[in-house]
This record gives structure tokens, C-alpha cells and sequence, in this order.
């Protein structure tokens, strides 16, 4: 009795490894052209600190929506029918991002790292791209050197960087009579990088920047750096803070009396979600640039109410960029018919595109940063707001060819 | 010279501020001798509610200055009954741990619940604009968080000498083997007391809302400055904290004006150097130093 059933134990072993073999090499219909059999899209960001609603989470769930929209797209035709997401925190910590990066390639199989947020960060994670020969596409961190200095032929950035983000503000609002500024920074990379960037734009334009003032990060009271920064009488007070420090500076700028003297704020990075939380009220007139929102067009809009269904909320540029580059990435593995780096590589160089996100895109073969037309905007008065997140008002396009850097000057060879 | 002023009055304004949010630490340190890490998340909390207060019962300012500390109150008086208690005769490392850990749950929870980008919160109508005193210009609601923290501090000044439960408390804080010997019943007056600094943190955590951002992490480096501040008055010593609180806005606000990348390390070199001439600190006992 005994040794019957051992037999049948055995038996059954034996199947379930044939079988297994079957399926690794077996004429499935991914066939032999993906490793592990499958797809892997790892989302590597903050999934618990400060850039948390900016990204996070639902960056994921934008990711997990791009591949469901593409397995609806193909269905029986799609080269490949396993598809995963994962997600992995990094805290932003440049030293986390690179061993989970590392982890990602090696052990989980990814073959393509989305997101990443905190430049520091991103550039550790671009260089274990180029380690491993697997596809990074950066949507959330903002350093020119991704595209700059420390490219790579693995990876591409797709949102946006601090040159858009001077040129779009620190041009226009200086063309538009605000010749004179004091910019306030974060004494840390992105905003020295920051500051950096705004200067030369300012010059470009003509005007002038008085001061720069450093303050610690992070930092609460801001009182004596603003009256610092408004006491050489400047049109346009600029700040380059994020985050928290950002709404505290706001906060305590509206209530110092700057405004009533006729000095402007002008804020280099601003995301949906800082609006929100702080109340349109707070961010009246203030002008930034924006890579993408919500309710732009109908396009837009029709892919934020799906997201909103899925979430709950409205998407900020980095949920629908981190869509984006995942539907593309998607498609050009569907075009490759394999997840091999290279050919995938190949397959979006030069790729001239149009979709949710971006707008007149194009990957740009040479430093393969991601240009698309960028949006001047101001924010709405609290009387303009129709709905809930309706906060920005689009003051003017700026095309793809000005937001970003030409390739030439940007110092990339891979 | 009207610079000069301008940065001293605000830095005036911060320090009473920072008077006032240290002033509870100082209070639950020398009755309960708990180093309370805490502090922070509790000043949070207290932004926190006013801000859903004023969201979801439409309860303005003045309200919610009086709702959040009774409300802190008595989760100060629960932190304090189901926790605390247990290791107050142990180590002080271990209520400072514990306190430690209660932070990371309490701000967890609020991220869990709340996001991280922050809770928008209104002004009242009254509190708005700017004040023009002989060319200082000062935005009303610093001078009215400055006129207010003063009186505060005052009060509680006046409650710890002048009234009956004052000097309980201070006999208990002081010789508390003594008092027992006295016939006064110690132990009863810990829970309130540490329910009254926990409040007066929720206190600052609400005058805090309308000029600071409302997030789950806006305690967290606060907590760093207050720490410096209750050091530098001396652990335990409520005129200490008050005073401090007053010296550590004026370097800051001078710092930022004079020294901005060092603003926020000057209230540190500060703090070492009181330590170095006065190891207890400006007003400590010397105990504190054993």
C-alpha cells in the first residue's frame, strides 16, 4: 500500500516537472523571445515620503491601467501574454534606489525600471541601467544630467527637467516685466541645479537677478528670508522649494505683505497635488510651468476620469507620464516581438509620438531625453474654480523645440 | 537700523512661538522626568484637527484654539494611563523610546489617512493683513501668535507659582519623597500633568495651521528645534523654556538675515556653547545634570 503510493507520489512529481519544462521552453505564445517567459515593469519610487500623492502608489495603478489598455489593444495578437507590475519603495534615497535597482535587474526580473522621483536617486538607478544593459525610462526626477553629462544609451527621460522648468517660468515671467529677481532656494542639488537654471534663463531674457539666497533644508520659518529677499524692492521673488517647504513658504509670503508692494512669487516646481493641498486661495495668480494637466483637453480629461475612477483622484503630470511611458514602451516591445534592451531601444529612437501625455513628442535619438510641448500656467481665483481640482488656467503652449534644451547642447555621447 | 528692528521683531514673534510649543515639554520633563520624543507629533495633531475641524464642522480659529487642547488633553491623559506609566520607573531611555515609537505610529497613521502633500487651512478674516508699528512691518496673525503665546506663558507661569495645584505640582517635581511625607498624593497629579503639556503642544500645533504647512512630517524637524530649546533653558525649567524659546527666534531670524545658509545650525552652536558654560542649562537644576 505504502509503496503504491510513493509510485503515484512520484508519478505525479515527474508530470508536474515535464510539465514545467514544457512551459519554460515550450512553444507558448511568448515563445522563446522574453526572459523568465514574461514582462516585468517594476515601478521604482516613493511610496511613503514626501513625493508620496505626487507619484507613488497611484503611478502604479497609471502603469497597471497602460498594460491593461495595451493587452485590450492586442488581445490575441499581443507578442507576449505574461505581464507584471511590481512596485518597490526607494524613500528617495539615491544609496536604496541603487540597491533595489540592482535587485529589480538581477533577481525580479524587471525589464524596465518606471519612475523614480529625487534626482540623485534617478542618477543611481540610470547607472545601474547601463550595468545591467535593462531599460530605465525616468518619468518624476528633474536633473538636466540624465539627459545631460550622465546619459546613457538606457536611459530616457520622459516628463520634464529643471530647463523647462526655468525656461518655461523664468523667460516668460521675465518677458511679461518681472526684470528683477531675488530667488529663494533649498541649499541642496535640485536647488542649486534649480537656482542655476533660472539665472541664466532670467539673463537670456534680459533681466536681472539681484540675490540668491540659500536656506536650510528642510525649514519651517521663513519670515526674516522673505523680508531679506523683498527689502532690495525685486518685481519677481522666485523659490525653488518643494514639498513642504514650499507651502510654508507660500503660506507666510502671502501674509508678509510682499504682494500689497508689488513683488510677484513665482515658483519653480509646482505640482497639482500642492495646489490642492493648500487651497487654490493661497496660490491665486501664481504662474509655473506645467508639463501636462489634467484638463487641458479632452483627451486628457477623458484618461483623468478613468484615472479617477481608478484612484479616487485627479492625475498629476507624473501619474500620466508614468502612463505614457509605460503604453509606449509597451508598443515598442509589441513592435521588437522581444524584451530585449537593445532592439526595444531601437524600436523607440527617434519615435516622433502623440498620446495621453505628450504632445508633438518625440524621443530624441541623441541624449534620449523626451520632448513634447510644455504649458505656462497660472492658477485660478477661487471664483474661477468649477470643480474640485479645476486650478490651472493655460496662459500659453510652449512647443516642444523651446521648453527642452537642443541636442547638441546637451552634452550627452553615449 | 529699521532692518535691524524689523528682523528682531520677528524674530520676537518666532521665539514666542517657540516658547510656548517648548513650554510643554519643559512641564511633562520636570513632573514625570519622561523625555517626551513625542512632542512633535503631538504639535502635529493639533494642526492636523483643526484643519479637519475646520473642513468638516466648519469650526474656525477661535474655536478650534479652544476645542483641540481640551481634545489633546484627554489623548494626552490616555497616552499617558495605557503606555507611559509602565515605564516610568524603569530607565528614562525606555519612555524615550517609547515615545520615540509612538511618533512613527502617529505619523504613519495621519499619512495613511491624510496623504502627504498636506490639509489646506483659512485665515479668519480679522487675522489677515499687516500691522505698520513706527515702520515695522508685521503681518497681524505673527503678532497676534506673539501677544498670545505671551499670554499663555504668563498663565501658566501664574498657575505654577501662584496657585494651590502650582505648587503641589512643583513640590511633587522638586522633593517629591517629601511631599509624600506631607500627605500629598503624588502620583495623582502625573496624568494630568502630562495631559497639560500634551495639550499646550496640540495649542501651538493649531496656532501653527494658518503660517505653516499641514503635513504628517511637519513635527518631525520642529521637534529638533524645540529640543534645542528646552536644553538651552534648562531641562524641567518653565521661565528656562520661555526665555530660550525667545533667545533661539532672534538667532534664527538673524541668522537668516545675516547668515542664511547657517541659520538653522546657529541655534545648535548656540546650544553647545550654554552647555559648555552652564551644563544644566540657562535656569537647570543641577540635578538635571547628574
Amino acid at each position: 500500500m505504502y509503496g503504491k503510493r510513493m509510485w503515484a507520489g512520484g508519478l505525479v512529481l515527474t508530470n508536474v516537472l515535464l510539465l514545467g519544462a514544457c512551459g519554460e521552453g515550450g512553444p507558448g505564445a511568448s515563445g522563446g523571445d522574453f526572459s523568465g517567459d514574461k514582462l516585468v515593469l517594476a515601478v521604482l519610487n516613493d511610496q511613503s515620503g514626501i513625493y508620496k500623492d505626487a507619484s507613488g502608489p497611484n503611478s502604479v495603478k497609471a502603469v497597471k491601467m497602460a498594460v491593461a489598455d495595451y493587452k485590450k489593444k492586442y488581445g490575441d495578437k499581443a507578442v507576449v501574454d505574461k505581464i507584471e507590475v511590481t512596485s518597490t519603495d526607494h524613500q528617495n534615497k539615491p544609496d536604496i534606489a541603487n540597491t533595489k535597482a540592482s535587485e529589480l535587474y538581477e533577481r525580479g526580473g524587471a525589464d524596465v525600471i518606471l519612475d523614480v522621483p529625487t534626482s540623485s536617486a534617478a542618477l543611481a538607478v540610470a547607472n545601474q541601467a547601463k550595468n545591467h544593459k535593462k531599460l530605465f525610462l525616468d518619468v518624476s526626477a528633474a536633473t538636466t544630467a540624465l539627459t545631460g553629462a550622465q546619459c546613457n544609451k538606457y536611459t530616457f527621460q520622459w516628463a520634464y527637467n529643471t530647463y523647462m522648468l526655468a525656461n518655461g517660468t523664468g523667460t516668460t515671467v521675465t518677458e511679461n516685466g518681472g526684470k528683477n529677481w531675488n530667488i529663494i532656494y533649498p541649499d541642496y542639488e535640485f536647488g542649486q541645479n534649480m537656482t542655476k537654471s533660472f539665472t541664466e534663463a532670467i539673463k537670456k531674457a534680459g533681466g536681472t537677478v539681484q540675490g540668491t539666497i540659500p536656506t536650510p533644508f528642510p525649514n519651517e520659518n521663513f519670515a526674516t528670508f522673505l523680508t531679506k529677499a523683498g527689502s532690495t524692492n525685486p518685481d519677481v521673488i522666485g523659490t525653488m522649494h518643494a514639498g513642504g517647504d514650499l507651502i510654508n513658504l507660500v503660506k507666510q509670503f502671502n501674509e508678509s505683505g510682499l504682494k500689497a508692494k508689488g513683488i510677484e512669487l513665482a515658483v519653480g516646481l509646482m505640482l497639482i497635488n500642492d495646489i490642492h493641498s493648500l487651497g487654490v486661495e493661497q496660490f491665486a495668480g501664481t504662474m509655473f510651468t506645467d508639463a501636462w494637466y489634467w484638463n487641458m483637453d479632452t483627451e486628457a480629461r477623458t484618461w483623468a476620469d478613468r484615472f479617477k475612477a481608478e484612484t479616487g483622484t485627479r492625475p498629476s503630470f507624473e501619474h500620466a507620464g508614468n502612463y505614457s511611458a509605460a503604453t509606449q514602451y509597451l508598443e515598442a516591445v509589441q513592435a521588437a516581438g522581444t524584451d530585449k534592451a537593445e532592439e526595444v531601444i531601437a524600436k523607440l529612437e527617434g519615435k516622433k509620438l502623440n498620446d495621453v501625455f505628450l504632445r508633438n513628442g518625440e524621443i530624441r535619438a541623441k541624449d534620449h531625453s523626451v520632448v513634447h510641448d510644455a504649458y505656462l500656467v497660472r492658477v485660478k481665483k477661487a471664483s474661477e474654480v468649477k470643480e474640485e481640482w479645476d486650478y490651472e488656467e493655460i496662459v500659453a503652449t510652449i512647443p516642444a523645440a523651446k521648453a527642452f534644451p537642443p541636442a547638441e547642447a546637451s552634452g550627452c555621447s553615449m | 537700523m529699521n532692518a535691524v528692528l524689523q528682523y528682531a521683531v520677528q524674530g520676537l514673534a518666532a521665539g514666542s512661538f517657540y516658547a510656548l510649543a517648548a513650554l510643554g515639554l519643559a512641564i511633562i520633563f520636570g513632573v514625570l522626568g519622561v523625555v517626551n520624543f513625542a512632542h512633535g507629533a503631538f504639535y502635529m495633531l493639533g494642526a492636523v484637527a483643526a484643519a479637519v475641524l475646520l473642513d468638516l464642522l466648519d469650526l474656525s480659529l477661535w474655536w478650534s484654539l479652544l476645542v483641540v487642547p481640551v481634545l489633546m488633553f484627554g489623548f494626552g491623559v490616555l497616552v499617558e494611563r495605557l503606555l507611559v506609566q509602565w515605564l516610568i520607573r524603569l530607565d528614562p531611555l525606555y519612555n524615550f523610546l517609547l515615545t520615540f515609537g509612538l511618533t512613527l505610529v502617529l505619523v504613519e497613521l495621519v499619512k495613511q489617512q491624510y496623504g502627504v502633500s498636506g490639509l489646506p487651512y483659512r485665515l479668519p478674516g480679522p487675522l489677515r493683513g499687516r500691522v505698520d508699528l513706527a515702520g515695522v512691518v508685521l503681518p497681524r496673525y505673527q503678532l497676534f501668535v506673539l501677544l498670545f503665546s505671551v499670554g499663555i506663558c504668563a498663565l501658566v507661569w501664574l498657575l505654577m507659582t501662584r496657585t494651590r495645584i502650582g505648587m503641589i505640582v512643583r513640590a511633587s517635581t522638586e522633593k517629591p519623597e517629601l511631599a509624600r511625607a506631607l500627605g500629598i498624593n503624588v502620583g495623582r497629579w502625573v496624568t494630568p500633568v502630562f495631559g497639560f503639556g500634551v495639550a499646550l503642544a496640540g495649542l501651538a500645533g493649531v496656532l501653527a495651521a494658518p503660517f505653516r504647512a499641514i503635513t504628517a512630517e511637519m513635527g518631525n524637524n520642529f521637534a529638533i528645534i524645540l529640543f534645542a530649546v528646552v536644553v538651552i533653558g534648562g531641562l524641567g525649567s518653565i521661565v528656562g523654556a520661555v526665555i530660550a524659546g525667545f533667545m533661539v527666534g532672534l538667532v534664527e531670524a538673524f541668522g537668516q538675515a545675516y547668515a542664511p545658509t547657517f541659520a538653522q545650525i546657529l541655534i545648535f552652536v548656540l546650544m553647545v556653547l550654554i552647555i559648555l558654560v552652564r551644563p544644566a542649562g540657562l535656569f537647570g537644576r543641577k540635578e538635571a545634570t547628574a
